[in-house]
């Protein structure tokens, strides 16, 4: 009987471990020009095989210094900066800021100005979480969602076009209020909309819920607990696939929300097919706002009394909104001049980004791209 | 709550509000505890996000702010403190760890730096990268020219 060759490997030899053959860790460079990381991020994997060890995310590649360039700014001129954060969602980014300013300027929009804001924010919201699924989808393997969300966002975005001239960047608020009133035939529109999108949305889900390779690549990856999402900061979509009942809008309504029925959609595992089916719910619940605010949008100014110079007394303000991807605030510093000293934008997906590396340890990599997917982050906003 | 820490911490400690917003401003030395007992006693579990600002005509140039909110109270909060040039503060990343990105911004940004921090390293500039941008005697358009004439092999960024 031959003798069984004992395998020893050179770092028992005391020998300086030098070809990778001998190690079975890779590390290798995902993006940043990748299209499954939706922008410019790169992460960093540490791999046994096709199992993620770790992470490391790199960002800062699309870093304009928002944050700076809001302190050389009036208030009002950098109003149009904000909706350059989170592209997909500008309506959401506006509505943060203008709501901001307004509470420093200790000034309430009108109730039909903060309609306006509700059916248009609704609109983006479901925007968002189209192009969230097409993209998503796209990433995982199914071409199919991509045309027919891209299809339906169009409508939303000609509704915005026809507002306020602008398709994606709109600018659609300012401070004080809305500076355009609805168009002939807004409220039409919106609703032929929703009549339109509702049996569309259940067309996707036909495509994918109980698609079998769908499910397989989604059910069980990226699983996260409620407890990892509070310790994490992750809200959003995100935090209550989870199991966790809090969305901003029923917790600390701003806006008109208070006036509005709806549910907050919730799932129990956490895991990216629960965040998948959470999201598809909020798009039906946005729609039963946008139902709701078309039919009882009442009459009436548009725009708050608004000093023609704004220039908000000394104090500072935290305020926060529900954004498609999760809580997104502003914290402003006034100095009692017409630019703010300091204005902070929490970003929701810089801090959802941060569980990413929780989410993958100890899946595959092709789940990397899923678990990016679904925590449904935008480049512009992360990096600032 | 207020006036349960207020007993507690005395003078070191001043609850303070503005348009309905509640926070308070905390000595330096207070720190980590108080931060330890808001999430533990408090129930302010959820840390929405840390920041700081710059005001270079003071002693104490910088304001370092945490937000937090509370699932249970359904209600927010800040901690205000001041730290000097050049001091840092201790880390809280074991208290919330989603401040490990955010404290690093705040490094990046202004220069602060946070002790037991795990990777205290910059986060959206890049490493070798020389000044903190949110000091306001960081120009607009300043930028570091040797970095980017080495790394971009261009005369200069703008």
């Amino acid at each position: 009987m031959s003798e069984v060759t004992k395998y020893v490997s050179h770092l028992e030899l005391g020998q300086r471990d030098e070809t990778f053959l001998d190690s079975n860790e890779l590390i290798i460079n995902m993006g940043p020009q990748h299209p499954a990381t939706h922008g410019v991020l790169r992460v960093i994997l540490k791999l046994d095989g096709e199992k993620v060890l770790g992470t490391e995310c790199v960002i800062g590649y699309l870093h304009r210094g928002v944050e700076k360039i809001a302190e050389n700014r009036t208030y009002t001129m950098f109003n149009p900066y904000v909706d350059r954060m989170d592209y997909v969602a500008a309506v959401s980014n506006g509505l943060g800021y203008c709501e901001a300013v307004e509470k420093l300027l200790n000034i309430q929009a009108p109730p039909r100005a903060n309609y306006i804001r509700v059916i248009l924010t609704e609109l983006n919201r479901i925007a968002s979480h189209q192009l969230w699924l097409g993209t998503h989808a796209l990433d995982i393997g199914a071409i199919t969602p991509l045309f027919y969300t891209f299809r339906d966002r169009e409508e939303i975005l000609k509704i915005f076009e026809r507002y306020c001239g602008a398709r994606l960047t709109t600018h659609a608020f300012r401070i004080g209020g809305c500076l355009y009133e609805t168009y002939d035939g807004f409220e039409r529109d919106v609703k032929k909309f929703c009549d339109f999108v509702q049996p569309k949305i259940d067309e996707y889900e036909e495509l994918l819920t109980t698609n079998r390779i769908w499910v397989e690549r989604t059910k069980g990856v990226g699983v996260i607990s409620a407890a990892e999402c509070k310790a994490l900061g992750v809200t959003g979509p995100v935090l209550r696939a989870s199991g966790v009942k809090w969305d901003i809008r029923k917790a600390l309504p701003y806006a008109a929300y208070s006036e509005f029925e709806f549910d907050i959609p919730t799932r129990a595992t956490g895991d990216t097919y629960d965040r998948y089916m959470v999201r598809m719910a909020e798009m039906r619940q946005s729609l039963r706002i946008i139902r709701q605010a078309v039919e009882r949008i009442p009459e009436g100014p548009i725009m708050a009394k608004v000093p023609k110079v704004i220039k908000p007394p000394a104090g500072e303000i935290y305020h926060s909104i529900e954004a498609p991807k999760g809580e997104l605030g502003y914290f402003i510093v006034s100095d009692g001049s017409t630019q703010p000293y300091r204005l902070r934008v929490r970003p929701p997906s810089f801090i959802n980004l941060q569980a990413l590396d929780l989410m993958v340890r100890g899946q595959l990599v092709a789940d990397v791209i899923a678990v990016i997917g679904t925590l449904d982050i935008v480049l512009g906003e992360v990096d600032r | 709550m207020v006036e349960k820490l207020k007993r507690q911490y005395g003078s070191g400690m001043e609850p303070l509000s503005y348009l309905g917003q509640n926070y308070m401003v905390v000595d330096r030395s207070l720190l980590p505890e108080l931060l330890v007992v808001l999430r533990d006693e408090e129930q302010f579990d959820y840390c929405v996000d840390i920041t700081a600002v710059h005001y270079p005509n003071r002693e104490k140039q910088f304001d370092v702010v945490w937000i937090l909110y509370s699932f249970a109270r359904n209600e927010r909060i800040r901690v205000k403190t001041m730290v000097g040039e050049g001091e840092s503060l201790p880390s809280s990343v074991e208290i919330w760890p989603t401040t490990n990105w955010l404290e690093r911004e705040v490094f990046d940004m202004f220069g602060i730096k946070f002790e037991g921090h795990p990777d205290m390293k910059r986060i959206l500039l890049p490493d070798g990268w020389k000044g903190h941008p949110l000091r306001k005697d960081y120009g607009i358009i300043q930028q570091d020219k040797e970095w980017v004439q080495i790394n971009l092999g261009i005369e200069s960024g703008q």
